[in-house]
């Protein structure tokens, strides 16, 4: 018996020092406040300290195209806006949100576990924000994106909030229900297409936009005859196009990723009845190298407006074509996906919200939390740099323009991405 | 020892095994960096200044090289010669030629240009290669660096024994305490002892170069100071007769189940994340375990009894669900969780269990992914969700508490709960007469029928079982995230669980949760983050050659099970009796 | 056939009522779909076809045959990488999951050979010298991905229980995926353009078929007729055999086990590098997850087909193929299943549970050793 006490005196020490270490419990208190708001806390930047933001995005797997240049957006952005009442920011080492719930989720804990965190910009994929959202709005903390567009994020645009909506929500992404019918106008009114059908590829995003598009075509009085998937690493088309094709549509909507797109430009040909079929694809494919596929001649492009050009965000200065000149210049390439932008216009708008609801107490900076909300829900016309934002009351900051572009030549990706045939705006 | 040939002359050399570790080690480097872990890795300070998680993915290789070169050859039983400055020179030449190879390698960068189908052969290469001084200095620094390491790791059979021990556990603790400092900040903090990460880290992440020099004098003194303490008290235990050790086991695993119960106190919700996720997987694994490690059915579908305990979940609690929303209680729909899951196990079962092991493996994957592309299809959509899942799954209202995914710890009692009665039932199961008729059939299914047992009722019940605990998991899970997407349930994940289980070792409940703190905790899940968040893409990898490296090295797992040890090294057991000069066959005798 | 044929004389369980239920009710369904296929091919509008889907609209015969054409191709393809699996199952007894990743080595090899031969303008002037040329380097890189593959992770393993290796080959397979994925980046890679002359369709007995799956064919015919050589009218490939069917004795008749073993991984590395070439130019895409589906649906097929039975691979390939590209649309569709193309996997696995289910050791038996069935 001799071990077993020494183990259960052990235990009792070790429990008992437990104990009192938890007693000694910390009352750090509130700093001493002015006038800010401090409904949702406040949080204290100490002198010489940082101000914290995080990212997260989806920087591995088969979505990184899409979140490492919305990380290096917002690593950019902080870098052009600079220091807030003396303090500079941080965003930390840059999260992965895995494009996942579960992802999304065990990501935000680590963000919200960081209790001087005042907002972070992601996720990259609708699903993540599902799960992150509510733990970030929970800890009093704001959330920005910058490429989430699933309408249960924020509302159907008609005054409904959708099932996931939470406050302190944000996104400068359009809503899906948007471009979805954009899509269908274009190809109802300015086609003349009757008869479509659509593809997605079983994620939730390409699966919503194919949704928001076969109800808005069928709104308008045109007949969706096909409206099938693909699965993520189908590399043979035909069966999937044969399917379509025996609704002998005169247009096909698949507003999915690569390489699954470009299978689809390549093998459309080979599939008796689609002939002369119209293509038509979204922003999951309008990239530089889709664009230059021989293949993608003639096709069709829905997306956020991509002509940022001179667009200048009002609070850097910096206008968009400074920034691909600084992207290039800091990561040797061109971006992969055009949400850089988004993201970067989501980063200057939380670092206005906290330079808007901070004050500086001697050398330390105080933050409202309850304030950068309020400043994030008056957001309006703030010129960014894909173009003007508006937040209305369910986070929707976005400039809700959709454009749809034509290839006309592939070996000419800029032409082609200026070659807009369409433009939307409700 | 003392009976060693005498240190043989310096120059008296393998030259063909140098040669041979040196190669390895010079291709082991290049193609780290040609991988881009330098590089991609270099963020995460270490110590302050000085390392980087980077530079660290390096550095190891030339030390562990120059280690293996100079172990002593075991042949028959005999050592080959006493180590001496002989080793030191192996060591530094194994070391160089590795340096050798990465010095190379930044020459080529420096002057052809591979970047198109090589993504790292870029200029932060070179520049992570030159330490940003020029490639000159990039060609001789590594060839040093080697050297340097490659003594330094033959030194650790040149040293005395206990020095080399101190040096090692104290270079592991230094490692150890910079890599996982996220979860010693938390622990810490925990515990209101932040003083002491203050003092250990600095401000901006690593260790802080006093900080390091103190640690490693304070391990290194412990390790010299505790030296045979271990050892005597195994002596002790052993010692002990048969009603006095099962008190002291009884003391110590009351002690554990304590601790476990109030650690979650003491942490944050990053390590209170972790452990919810580690427990999940726990739990998974336990269940695969009676499948695989018990009635030795290779399943490699497993997750979709994983998916089905989430989405019945999911549909019978959240207001959004499709089709029907009753939004029952969880306790309710654990019930209807454990029916329908049972049912599904029966009805996946029962057409494959007839089937040989390997035909099995493949069929049950199918059904795996059967199952998810039911769960995803546009054509079960109105019940399902689809693509875009069923979100809004209320927390577990447990009427004195809430278990939500917001809680992380709340999560972690209620996994816990259901590990407990997993292993429960796992325990039991074993020492049954169920469990006996498993293992009869895992050794030879033949013979078990003609014994007697009904093989097919007793595979069939395996199936059920696994599916049950899987379902658990599932359950929890749609409650932890709150919402639900086919896309949690790839194949990967059944092979995660399986590795897991395989790693821990197979057939062993400790085993099982080993394998799943170690891999689930540290490396991280299919889409959870570990403790090593920061290795981010090169997780698989390192899962892939770590599962290589058991399977050659320790194919019956961290925690063995005592009788799948013996099947797996029959032969070695007869070796090592030879040697001893036992003779007869008798196991237990050999092990000991 | 007999370890799995016969069983212990007892009375019908459940379970085995079960199954005949599950083998009727299969049968039921593909009967009837097929039959509403037919009945909506005659006549869109009768009165079965309208039943179950009201929006039939039928296939033309010119979507049928490509759809069939297109099976056959893919079916070939899974065929080249079927017979690797079948022949280390059928010598060593286990499955080599890393055998998807020999094959995507090959494609990943053929598209920076052919990117390379693209930029010297060697692909555009000479694409039969450049198509023989990649060919080959898939064949050495697959060859000898294989063959390092069986020296380090399973050679080792040879004596132990057969878990151990495929947890090892799983091991391996994670490895090398991910190791592609660090060395070349997670983009899809996209292949030169091929000829127009070798692209165009051509009409082979009333067939509309694209020249690349004309060349898919032919060149996975060649190769099968070669390996079929190889196997069954050469020395070493009697001593494949006789390995495969008892190792020990083939040892004791003077046969070096380890050397025939070596060459089996050799010649399964060859066809999958062959059949990697084949994807890369069909399909002009590779990434790190290329093997990943296409090993898995391979195995499907050795087993549909008949493991260690090397035509019975190839067959059950197109099979396969055949099943997943028409299965969808002509048994699911006029069932009243919406969205088909998105259960082809879920279809492929359906019918290598059917096959199973009717002949347990695949459409054209196994031929493994004794050891190996138990």
């Amino acid at each position: 018996m001799k071990l077993s006490r020494r183990l259960l005196v052990l235990l009792s020490i070790l429990l008992s020092f437990t104990l009192i270490a938890a007693a000694c419990g910390d009352d750090d208190g509130g700093a001493s406040a002015s006038s800010l708001d401090d409904s949702l806390g406040l949080v204290t930047v100490g002198s010489g300290e940082e101000i914290q933001i995080r990212s997260l995005e989806a920087i591995t797997g088969d979505v990184a195209f899409l979140g490492i240049p919305n990380e290096r957006g917002t690593v950019l952005a902080i870098a052009d806006y600079g220091p807030i009442g003396g303090h500079d920011v941080n965003m930390g080492t840059g999260l992965d949100d895995l494009c996942s719930a579960d992802g999304g989720q065990a990501a935000a804990q680590t963000i919200v576990s960081d209790e001087s965190v005042i907002g972070v910009i992601g996720t990259s994929c609708s699903g993540a924000a599902t799960a992150a959202a509510p733990l970030i709005a929970q800890a009093g903390m704001v959330m920005i994106s910058g490429s989430n567009t699933s309408p249960a994020l924020t509302s159907d645009l008609q005054g409904t909030a959708g099932e996931n909506w939470v406050a302190g929500y944000y996104r400068t992404a359009h809503n899906d229900l948007f471009q979805g019918e954009a899509a269908a106008t274009f190809a109802y009114d300015e086609l003349g297409i009757r008869n479509a059908a659509a593809i997605h590829d079983g994620d939730p995003y390409t699966n919503g936009l194919a949704s928001a598009f076969k109800n808005a075509f069928e709104a308008k009085g045109g007949e969706v005859s096909g409206f099938t998937a693909v699965n993520k690493g189908d590399t043979d088309m035909v069966p999937v196009l044969t399917e379509v094709a025996s609704g002998s549509p005169e247009l096909i909507f698949f507003p999915i990723f690569e390489p699954e797109g470009d299978f689809i430009a390549q093998q459309v040909g080979g599939v008796a009845g689609l002939e002369g079929v119209t293509l038509m694809a979204a922003d999951g494919l309008l990239n530089d190298n889709y664009l230059g596929l021989p293949e993608s001649a003639g096709m069709y492009f829905s997306g956020p407006d991509v002509r940022y050009g001179e667009n200048t965000n009002e609070s850097t200065g910096k206008t968009a074509n400074d920034f691909l000149a600084a992207y290039e210049a800091a990561y040797g390439e061109v971006p992969s996906a055009p949400f850089w932008a988004h993201s970067y216009d989501a980063t200057v708008l939380l670092l206005d919200a906290i330079k808007a609801s901070s004050a500086e107490d001697g050398d330390s900076l105080v933050i409202s939390r309850a304030g950068v909300r309020e400043y994030l829900n008056g957001v309006t016309n703030f010129s960014g740099l894909i173009g003007s934002l508006s937040c209305d009351a369910f986070g929707d900051c976005g400039s809700q323009k959709i454009t749809v572009i034509q290839d006309t030549d592939p070996t000419d990706v800029e032409g082609a991405k200026n070659n807009v045939v369409f433009e939307f705006a409700p | 020892m003392n009976e060693l040939a005498p240190p043989r002359q310096i120059l008296d050399q393998d030259w063909r095994r140098i040669l041979q570790f040196g190669s390895l080690c010079a291709l082991t480097l290049v193609f780290i960096a040609l991988i881009g872990m330098p590089v991609q890795l270099d963020t995460r300070i270490l110590i302050r200044r000085h390392l980087s998680l980077g530079y660290l993915s390096l550095i190891w290789i030339p030390m562990i090289m120059g280690y293996l070169v100079s172990k002593e050859l075991v042949l028959e039983g005999i050592i080959s010669a006493k180590k001496g400055p002989r080793d030191l020179l192996a060591g530094a030449l194994t070391g160089m030629i590795g340096g050798a190879g990465l010095s190379l390698l930044a020459v080529l960068i420096n002057n052809f240009d591979l970047r198109d189908p090589l993504l790292n052969w870029s200029p932060q290469t070179l520049e992570q290669l030159n330490f940003g001084n020029g490639i000159g200095f990039g060609i001789g620094i590594w060839l040093l660096i080697g050297g340097a390491l490659g003594i330094f790791g033959s030194a650790l059979h040149v040293l005395p024994a206990l020095t080399a021990k101190a040096v090692g556990v104290a270079l592991m603790t230094v490692a150890l305490v910079s890599i996982l400092e996220t979860a010693i900040t938390d622990l810490l903090e925990g515990f209101r002892l932040t003083f002491i990460t203050d003092s250990l880290y600095a401000k901006r992440g690593g260790l802080s170069v006093v900080s390091t020099i103190v640690l490693v004098v304070f391990v290194a003194l412990v390790t010299v100071l505790a030296a045979g303490q271990g050892d005597a008290l195994r002596v002790k235990y052993d010692a002990l007769d048969a009603p006095r050790r099962k008190s002291a086991n009884l003391t110590m695993s009351f002690a554990g189940v304590i601790a476990l119960l109030l650690l979650p106190l003491f942490l944050g919700k990053i390590m209170n994340e972790l452990l919810a996720n580690v427990g999940l997987f726990v739990l998974l694994a336990l269940g695969l375990n009676i499948v695989v490690g018990l009635a030795g059915i290779l399943d490699l579908g497993y997750v979709a009894f994983f998916a089905v305990g989430g989405y019945t979940t999911a549909v019978l609690t959240s207001p959004n669900s499709p089709w029907i929303s009753p939004e029952l209680h969880f306790g309710i729909v654990i019930l209807i969780v454990i029916v329908i899951a049972a049912m599904i196990g029966l009805a996946v079962g029962a057409p494959v269990i007839r089937m040989r092991g390997d035909y099995l493996a493949i069929v049950t994957l199918g059904f795996g992914e059967i199952i998810r592309l039911l769960f995803l299809s546009d054509w079960l959509s109105p019940y399902f969700g689809g693509a875009q899942g069923i979100t809004n799954i209320p927390p577990v209202d447990l009427g004195f508490a809430e278990v939500k995914g917001s809680d992380p710890r709340s999560v972690f009692y209620l996994v816990l709960f259901f590990c407990a009665i997993a292993i429960y039932i796992s325990w039991r199961l074993q020492g049954s007469r169920l469990g006996r008729a498993w293992m009869a059939i895992r050794e030879d299914e033949k013979v078990a029928e003609a014994m007697g047992i009904n093989t097919v009722n007793a595979k069939l019940m395996a199936f059920v079982v696994g599916a049950i605990l899987a379902s658990f998991s599932g359950a929890v899970f749609a409650a932890k995230v709150g919402s639900i997407f086919p896309s949690s349930f790839l194949i990967l994940v059944s092979i995660i669980i399986l590795v897991v289980v395989i790693v821990g070792g197979m057939g062993n409940i400790t085993g099982v949760i080993v394998g799943a703190v170690v891999l689930i905790g540290v490396l991280g899940g299919p889409k959870q983050p570990g403790l090593l968040q920061e290795l981010g893409t090169f997780k698989l990898l390192i899962y892939g050659a770590l599962l290589v490296f058991m399977m050659l090295k320790r194919p019956e797992g961290l925690v063995p099970n005592a009788r799948r040890s013996h099947e797996l090294h029959q032969e070695e057991f007869l070796q090592d009796a030879w040697l001893k000069g036992i003779v007869d066959d008798d196991d237990e005798e050999v092990t000991a | 056939m007999t370890a799995v044929g016969v069983r212990s004389t007892r009375r019908v369980s459940w379970v085995d009522r079960f199954l005949t239920t599950l083998r009727i009710v299969l049968i039921a369904l593909i009967v009837v779909g097929l039959l509403a296929f037919i009945a909506q091919q005659i006549d869109n509008d009768n009165a079965f076809a309208r039943r179950r889907n009201p929006g039939a609209t039928g296939l033309t015969a010119a979507q049928v045959k490509g759809l069939f054409v297109t099976g056959v191709a893919q079916g070939a393809m899974y065929g080249l990488i079927a017979l690797g699996y079948s022949m280390v199952y059928g010598v060593l007894g286990f499955i080599n999951f890393a055998h998807g990743e020999v094959f995507m080595l090959g494609t990943m090899s053929g598209f920076i050979a052919s990117t390379k031969l693209s930029d010297a303008g060697y692909w555009e002037s000479n694409f039969i010298g450049s198509f023989l040329l990649i060919i080959l380097i898939a064949i050495l890189v697959s060859t000898a991905t294989a063959v390092v593959m069986e020296r380090v992770a399973y050679r080792p393993l040879r004596d132990s229980p057969r878990l151990i290796p495929l947890i090892t080959s799983i091991g391996v397979s994670f490895f090398i995926q991910n190791a592609v994925l660090g060395l070349f980046g997670p983009n899809s890679k996209s292949y030169p353009q091929l000829p127009e002359w070798l692209a165009k369709n051509r009409t082979i007995l009333t067939f509309d078929i694209p020249g690349t799956k004309i060349m898919v064919l032919v060149v996975a015919a060649v190769s099968m007729a070669g390996l079929w050589w190889v196997v069954e009218r050469t020395k070493t490939g009697k001593a494949m055999r006789a390995v495969a069917e008892d190792k020990e004795i083939a040892a004791l008749m003077g046969i070096n086990v380890d050397r025939t073993i070596v060459l089996t991984f050799a010649i399964g590395g060859a066809m999958a590098g062959i059949g990697g070439i084949l994807w890369g130019l069909s399909f002009r895409s590779v990434t790190h997850l290329t093997g990943f589906l296409p090993g898995i649906k391979a195995f499907t097929a050795a087993v549909v087909g008949g493991v260690g039975n090397l035509g019975g691979s190839m067959a059950g390939g197109v099979a396969l193929g055949t099943a997943e590209s028409l299965g969808p649309q002509v048994i699911l569709e006029p069932l009243g299943v919406k969205g088909v193309s998105q259960l082809r996997d879920a279809v492929a696995f359906t019918a290598l549970v059917v096959v199973l289910l009717f002949k347990p050791a695949g459409l054209f038996g196994e031929r493994l050793s004794e050891d190996d069935r138990a």
